[in-house]
């Protein structure tokens, strides 16, 4: 153990001089260390920054780690650090980790009273398990619809309120595009890729038709009613319509590519798209509009749009807790998340920021993502737990399926629920 | 090297023959490799089996010992388990057809390359450097930039062939259901096919010039010289290349996760077993799959080796 011991201090040594915290006596600190994202992204470099002056301030010292840039893969990393005991404090953690990481988590609401009235309840909900705050919200993200106002003006259009609307505008302004000698224009585009985006689409369609989102929060399995099915049927008849067939095979990068080049009225996306569309070299600048994720129809239909983001949580594995949690507390504070959307436009989880004068200055538009949030659905992963990545699974694999023309939306919401009911015993055992 | 020259004095003072003491010595010697063997190759296969008999998970399983329930097991709807699993069997028909047609087609149009390059052209010494491309390049990312390539709206692929009124609307290869496999195996038949025109261009190398001339002069025509001559010459090296690619293709992984994902139409082995192990955490099940796909391979390679082995055998002697 011993000479495990100076491997890991040389370790520690090596890398916090490579990281510029190589002063002359170690003496003073501890040594928290903090898996905040992937090298080279917007959210891992300000976290550097801003955990390096809680250092300076703290006379402590932080060790970063690198993680997968893939949800899933950064979670299956998470689960083996778990199962090891690994000591590392501060975890960055998505919206489904908890219920998988529950046994893992320290319950930080002792630490945080006075601090939870000032976050969006939405983001505190989904980080709360039995009553405990395993996970502090720290940036935040919604679907949204952005829309092209310069055509919408053109053709003296409404943004639109309902899907009827959008599927209407779509069909009208495309075909006049084309005619007018655009051939690649189209109405609509979203992500229809297997993977956890079309989840996130799918929960909006589901949502904005009243149609509840797949299971229950006591566990139920109900994706199998008629408003489901009418808001399936609804996607599947877009695809080769208003959206290109390409969608089925899109993320987020190339549906941006093809509203970004000017090829699409609509697109549903999440609120990173807004500073790319807006930077004063993008063409679209100026041209574009923002509006909440379309309703059904009918009384039940509402504006809501996936829920997205991180949090920062604290391992029960650590060495340093007291000094993981000041960390995450510095990290989540008001100061360092208007730095943050100041320098990388990523968005706070503090209600009182948007209305911050600094924030406002930079992004006129903050009202928008505040009310989309405070009215956004979040995924089945607090009822679904440790099995939630099965649950998308299921329902991306199913629905991309239907989307591909291999089965119509009744079958498609019968399997999906048969599988969800076989993997949970009916519901009961999640 | 020292190697310590026995004198027959020694050796009946030690009781040992000379062939006895160089068996010793010859385990002496390669007993670091065998070491490194077990601790590389050994090591991970044992543990997956071990892990195969248990319920280990990510989300904090206990991994009890629940016996070979992992492969096959009756439950209250009817069989579980992976040799029960309708998924399992098509990513395994995904992959027999996916190594199929690609290892076919590499073959094929690498014998042509090869072909071409052991002649001797001019200009053919640069364009074996460039015949090597594809394959240089890492699997994902070859794989991204031709998953942008490919794109219905947008992709250059498709932008070209418009232009050329080759297709008059643009193809949706990654979410048209029957176009997703055959793209994804272009997409492969295009990276490795280098490598299998390289290996053989290796063996063809190795035949000698005064065969052909041999030939020549009782003049044999082209087509007979190259199925009497140089195909049964260069077969060694074709079987040596078709089991590497076939053993490649067999656990193609990469390709397949960054084009399409974990979809019905592309999932192979490799695929599921990730999904299960990374995605949904479930280590045990993973496992099995693992050790399934481990035996299927084997099983594979030893049929091969066994019927190839009795040709090689007969050539050489």
């Amino acid at each position: 153990m011993k000479a495990n011991h100076v491997v890991a201090i040389g370790a520690a040594i090596v890398l916090g001089a490579t990281l510029g915290f190589g002063r002359a006596s170690h003496a003073a600190g501890k040594t928290v260390s903090i898996a905040c994202g992937s090298e080279g992204a917007t959210n891992y470099n300000l976290c550097v920054k801003a955990s390096k002056q809680w250092a300076q301030q703290t006379g402590n010292q932080v060790k970063f780690i690198t993680t997968p840039a893939s949800s899933s893969e950064r979670l299956a990393l998470y689960g083996q650090w778990m199962a090891a005991h690994a000591d590392i404090d501060v975890l960055m953690t998505d919206v489904f980790y908890p219920g998988v990481l529950e046994k893992g988590l320290v319950d930080l609401r002792p630490y945080l009273e006075e601090d939870e009235t000032e976050l969006f309840p939405a983001y505190l909900k989904i980080n709360t398990l039995d009553g405990k705050l395993l996970a502090v919200p720290w940036f935040a993200a919604v679907g949204v619809m952005y829309y092209r106002k310069d055509l919408l003006q053109k053709y003296h259009l409404d943004p639109p309120q309902t899907w009827a609307d959008l599927e209407k505008d779509a069909k009208l302004v495309q075909t006049e595009e084309r005619a007018a000698g655009n051939r690649n224009f189209w109405g609509y585009v979203w992500q229809g890729k297997a993977y956890e985006g079309l989840t996130c689409n799918a929960v909006e369609w589901l949502a904005s038709y009243g149609a509840g989102s797949v299971v229950a929060l006591d566990g139920k399995v109900t994706v199998d009613n008629p408003r489901a099915i009418a808001a399936l049927t609804m996607a599947k008849s877009w695809v080769g319509k208003i959206s290109p067939r390409g969608v089925l095979s899109s993320e987020e990068p190339q549906t941006l590519q093809v509203f970004y080049a000017g090829n699409a009225l609509f697109l549903r996306s999440w609120p990173y798209v807004w500073s790319v569309a807006q930077a004063p070299d993008s063409p679209l600048a100026g041209k574009v509009g923002i509006v909440p994720i379309p309703k059904g129809p009918g009384a039940e239909g509402e504006h809501t749009g996936a829920i997205g983001g991180w949090s920062l949580a604290v391992s029960k594995y650590g060495k340093h807790r007291k000094d993981a949690i000041d960390l995450v507390k510095y990290l989540t504070s008001s100061e360092v998340q208007r730095m943050r959307f100041l320098e990388g436009a990523l968005m706070p989880t503090r209600m009182a920021l948007y209305e911050d004068q600094a924030v406002l200055a930079k992004e006129p538009a903050m009202k928008i993502f505040y009310d989309a949030i405070l009215s956004a659905s979040p995924r089945p992963s607090a009822q679904t737990g440790a099995k939630y990545n099965r649950v998308s699974s299921v329902l991306y694999t199913g629905l991309h399926q239907m989307l591909l023309g291999e089965s119509d939306p009744q079958a498609t919401v019968a399997s999906i629920a048969a599988k969800l009911d076989e993997l949970s015993d009916n519901g009961k055992d999640w | 090297m020292a190697v310590p020259e026995p004198s027959p004095g020694d050796a009946r003072s030690q009781g040992m023959t000379l062939q006895q003491r160089r068996v010793v010595w010859a385990w002496v010697f390669m007993s670091p490799v065998l070491l490194a063997l077990l601790a590389v190759a050994l090591w991970p296969l044992v543990t997956t089996f071990l892990a195969s008999l248990t319920d280990a998970s990510i989300s904090g399983g206990d991994g009890r010992l629940v016996g070979l329930s992992n492969f096959l097991h009756q439950g209250a709807t009817g069989w579980g388990g992976v040799l029960a699993s309708h998924e399992w069997w098509r990513s395994v028909g995904n992959t027999a057809l996916f190594t199929l047609v690609t290892v076919g087609a590499e073959t094929i149009i690498g014998m042509l390359l090869a072909l071409v390059l052991n002649s001797r052209l001019r200009g053919s010494r640069p364009l074996r450097a460039a015949v090597l491309i594809p394959w240089a390049i890492p699997t994902v990312v070859s794989s991204e930039i031709w998953t942008w390539m490919l794109q219905q709206q947008g992709g250059i692929l498709n932008l070209l062939m418009l232009d050329a009124h080759l297709i008059r609307q643009p193809i949706d290869w990654l979410s048209d259901p029957s176009l997703m496999l055959p793209a994804v195996m272009m997409v492969d038949i295009w990276k490795t096919t280098p490598f299998m025109a390289l290996l053989i261009l290796a063996g063809l190398q190795t035949i000698p010039r005064d065969v052909y001339e041999a030939a020549r002069i009782d003049g044999v025509g082209p087509l007979k010289t190259f199925f009497r001559v140089t195909l049964p010459l260069v077969w060694p090296a074709v079987l040596v290349a078709v089991i590497f690619r076939m053993l490649d293709a067999l656990r193609v992984f990469d390709l397949i996760y960054v084009m399409t994902g974990a979809v019905p139409q592309t999932e192979t082995m490799a695929v599921y077993i990730q999904s299960h192990l990374v995605g949904f955490g479930e280590i045990g099940y993973a496992s099995a799959a693992s050790v399934v796909m481990f035996l299927i391979m084997a099983l594979l390679l030893v049929a091969i080796i066994w019927s190839g082995h009795k040709r090689l055998l007969g050539e050489s002697r």
